[in-house]
């Protein structure tokens, strides 16, 4: 039960379905990202661009405090934000970045080489099913971007189980039966309180009876800081990942509203259950969701996903310089 | 909750104590370490800004008080800035002359606002009222079904219709009246404020519900945009207040700093936890007071109140005043704390526990350990542990299964805890008030003999 990634020579994965990379987005894909653009325009619109603020012609430290305003402002944090502003004053120091505009260029180059080199597909495994487990503190939105993600994999053809693996929060296994219902993917659930890793389980044999490709499986909204919470989901991990089941992804869902604590969420859960990525949510609103860069560059996690909206669409791939233009306003 | 923001407070004041003047140059330092302690503790940044400048202009006009030190005059001046920062006042509810008094809820997704409502209404049933809980989130699938759910474990019915929100927030609360109920709880949909329809519908609901208290439900995680969001919010709506949720967690909580000083509101409540009644209204002198390290001797001895013994609190609190603490104080402490509850909700509340210990998971196998070698000691060496050599640490460690590096380790630990509890005897405790409930008999600790 290997996972094979992705080699150079595969067939490109936008247009091969049949290749291990799925790509999230269906054919509704240049919508979606129409939709993104707009949205993320919206917001920069919101936010008064610092490079209109400077004096023209000229880069000087007061520059340079606007820039580390509008990075602190988007949650980018003290470290990550002074390691941008060093690389930036290296630049002008060697002459290569000599004017606001040229400015504004490395700014957006350098918040976006953060997240180069990535692997940014959601892996499937050689024997199905996959099982990509949604893992996350309370509200960040796994069982949305589970009913999103599942719809857009039905339509790309995949056979899709969704286990209802919250079964501490009340109605979550009927949210997401709405979602399932509705994009033609088959849920799983168990009874309230029952076992979270048997109703996994279940889902798991569940796909294997019925040859699917996929199951996704949500869990329960958790505060890292509940150790009992946590052996649970190390637990459930553990049930999920024993053959016949293999979890090829353990998806860390963070909101981008977060502060510094999506730092320590995504120490903590990777510690627990060796998160494989990230799905940035709710990034249609205002917040930046700046803290992504520090888990990148503390963490090496990819951001695999990112949530724009409420909409089965919402749910695009990760680009680094759409998000590096929204960040950096400019 | 606001721990790591306390942690930073306490290493700079550690610092600053030492020093018998405090120069310019020091005041620099503090400030601009106070400054990188609340920015990363997701103050916003001119909220953080204004914060310390504040700061910085009272601490250079303050006249020298001879009776502090200036560290200590610094302390006094953030904890004020602080405490009025976050509200300065208690929220006291209120109720409509001509019921039901009418409240509603609003905010981003998944920031609590349905576990919020159901906790609200435990705790207005708590209050002697009578709730109607109106589900008006008819965005996200099944969230009706949800609030239902809540509504029955807390013993709150619930309205709502398949209409639209406008409709059912006026239907709930014509539904309220008719069956005689007095208080009106509206959960409505999350939303993001730079949606303008959105943000004009949940506007349409405030007009068709005149609510007495419209609540922002924000999350404590909530970084830099909890200021946009909460403004966003309070020009639509008209905020009275905040309810802030996931204080069980481990974030700084900066966000509640910066709501409550941009949008001028109190931080109403606090959710403190997944069950129903993990829900308290808001303290402000009290949260200051653990920004700071300065602990929540009050809270612990009230929450206490028909756990704890008055006589052993009363006695700590003035021993810990004095700078007189023992270990054998230090042993009785985890006593009463053991009688309380699961311990990592309290610990935060022990005054100048030094960050090591608080940052520490202290679970109740921690607690034991410690126990286990306090009473491995002799009363000599509990009393002073200056005195414990390496023969000693090591028949301490054998008697406790520990190791003598654990041994040494709680030491140190224990003698920071002094050294902050000491320079902190300035601070205004309030009394341990609270009816007196002596228990009888039953002490666990070691007897004392000296």
């Amino acid at each position: 039960m290997r996972v094979r990634r992705r080699q150079p020579g595969d067939a490109n994965p936008a247009s091969d379905p049949r290749t291990d990379a799925a790509r999230p987005e269906s054919s509704g894909a240049s919508a979606a990202r129409t939709g993104l653009v707009a949205r993320l325009e919206r917001t920069r619109q919101a936010v008064t661009a610092p490079f209109g603020r400077m004096r023209a012609g000229r880069i000087d430290e007061t520059t340079f405090d606007e820039l580390e305003e509008t990075l602190v402002l988007a949650d980018v944090g003290l470290k990550s934000t002074a390691r941008i502003l060093d690389a930036l004053r290296d630049k002008v120091r060697a002459g290569t970045v000599d004017a606001p505009g040229a400015l504004a260029v490395a700014l957006r180059t350098e918040i976006a080489a953060g997240f180069a080199g990535e692997d940014r597909a959601l892996r499937l495994v050689e024997e199905p099913p996959s099982v990509w487990l949604f893992v996350g503190v309370n509200g960040a939105g796994k069982t949305t971007s589970i009913g999103k993600l599942a719809a857009q994999q039905v339509a790309q053809g995949r056979r899709v189980v969704v286990a209802a693996g919250d079964t501490f929060r009340a109605a979550a296994g009927d949210q997401l039966a709405g979602w399932a219902a509705r994009c033609g993917a088959t849920l799983v659930r168990g009874a309230d309180g029952a076992d979270p890793s048997s109703v996994i389980f279940d889902a798991i044999e569940h796909a294997v009876a019925r040859h699917c490709d996929l199951v996704l499986a949500d869990s329960a909204g958790r505060l890292h800081t509940k150790t009992n919470l946590m052996d649970e989901l190390r637990k459930v991990k553990r049930v999920a990942d024993r053959p016949p089941g293999r979890v090829s992804e353990v998806l860390l869902v963070i909101d981008a509203t977060t502060g510094q604590n999506g730092l320590v969420q995504a120490r903590e859960f990777t510690r627990a259950v060796g998160v494989t990525g990230i799905v940035l949510t709710k990034l249609d609103g205002t917040a930046k969701g700046g803290i992504v860069l520090a888990i990148r560059e503390e963490l090496g996690l990819p951001i695999k996903l990112v949530g724009i909206g409420e909409g089965a669409d919402d749910l695009v791939t990760f680009d680094p310089d759409e998000f590096a233009t929204a960040l950096a306003g400019a | 909750m606001f721990e790591t923001l306390t942690g930073r407070f306490d290493e700079i004041f550690t610092r600053l104590r030492g020093r018998g003047r405090l120069s310019e140059a020091d005041l620099a330092r503090a400030l601009r370490e106070i400054r990188i302690a609340l920015l990363e503790g997701d103050v916003n940044l001119d909220v953080t800004r204004e914060l310390v400048e504040k700061i910085r202009s009272r601490a250079a006009d303050a006249e020298l008080d001879k009776s502090l030190t200036p560290a200590q005059q610094v302390i006094k001046i953030v904890n004020e800035e602080l405490t009025a920062t976050l509200g300065g006042e208690q929220l006291r509810i209120s109720y409509a002359s001509k019921p039901p008094t009418v409240v509603l809820l609003a905010g981003l997704q998944g920031s609590g606002k349905t576990s919020a409502a159901a906790k609200l209404a435990r705790w207005f049933l708590g209050q002697g009222r009578h709730p109607l809980l109106v589900a008006a989130d008819l965005q996200r699938p099944a969230a009706v079904e949800q609030l239902r759910i809540l509504g029955r474990e807390v013993g709150a019915a619930v309205f709502s219709a398949p209409t639209d929100p406008v409709d059912v927030a006026r239907r709930g609360v014509a539904e309220a009246i008719r069956v005689g109920r007095d208080v009106v709880i509206i959960d409505t949909a999350g939303r993001v404020s730079i949606d303008a329809a959105l943000m004009d519908e949940v506007a349409a609901v405030a007009q068709a519900a005149s609510p007495r208290y419209t609540f922002l439900v924000l999350d404590a995680m909530t970084g830099q945009d909890a200021v946009a969001t909460a403004v966003a919010f309070h020009h639509a709506l008209v905020l009275d207040g905040v309810i802030l949720t996931k204080l069980d967690g481990d974030a700084r909580g900066g966000a509640a700093l910066s709501v409550a000083k941009v949008v001028g509101r109190p931080i109403a409540f606090v959710s403190t936890g997944e069950r129903p009644d993990d829900f308290e209204t808001f303290r402000p002198d009290r949260m200051a007071g653990r920004i700071l390290g300065m602990g929540d001797v009050l809270s612990l001895i009230e929450r206490a109140e028909h756990a704890y013994d008055e006589d052993v609190a009363g006695r700590a609190a003035a021993r810990m005043r004095s700078g007189r603490f023992t270990l054998e104080d230090f042993y009785d402490q985890l006593q009463q704390m053991k009688r309380l509850g699961p311990l990592s909700s309290l610990v935060g509340m022990l005054p100048g526990l030094p960050k090591e210990m608080r940052d520490a998971p202290v679970d109740d196998s921690n607690v034991t350990q410690i126990e286990a070698v306090i009473r491995s000691m002799t009363p000599a060496e509990r009393d002073d542990p200056a005195i414990i050599n390496g023969s000693r640490r090591t028949r301490i460690a054998a008697g406790s299964g520990t190791t003598p590096a654990e041994v040494n380790d709680l030491l140190n630990r224990f003698k920071e805890m002094q050294k902050l509890m000491r320079s902190s005897g300035m601070m205004a405790h309030p009394r341990p008030g609270g009816r007196r409930d002596k228990r009888k008999g039953g002490r666990v600790t070691p007897a004392r003999s000296r």
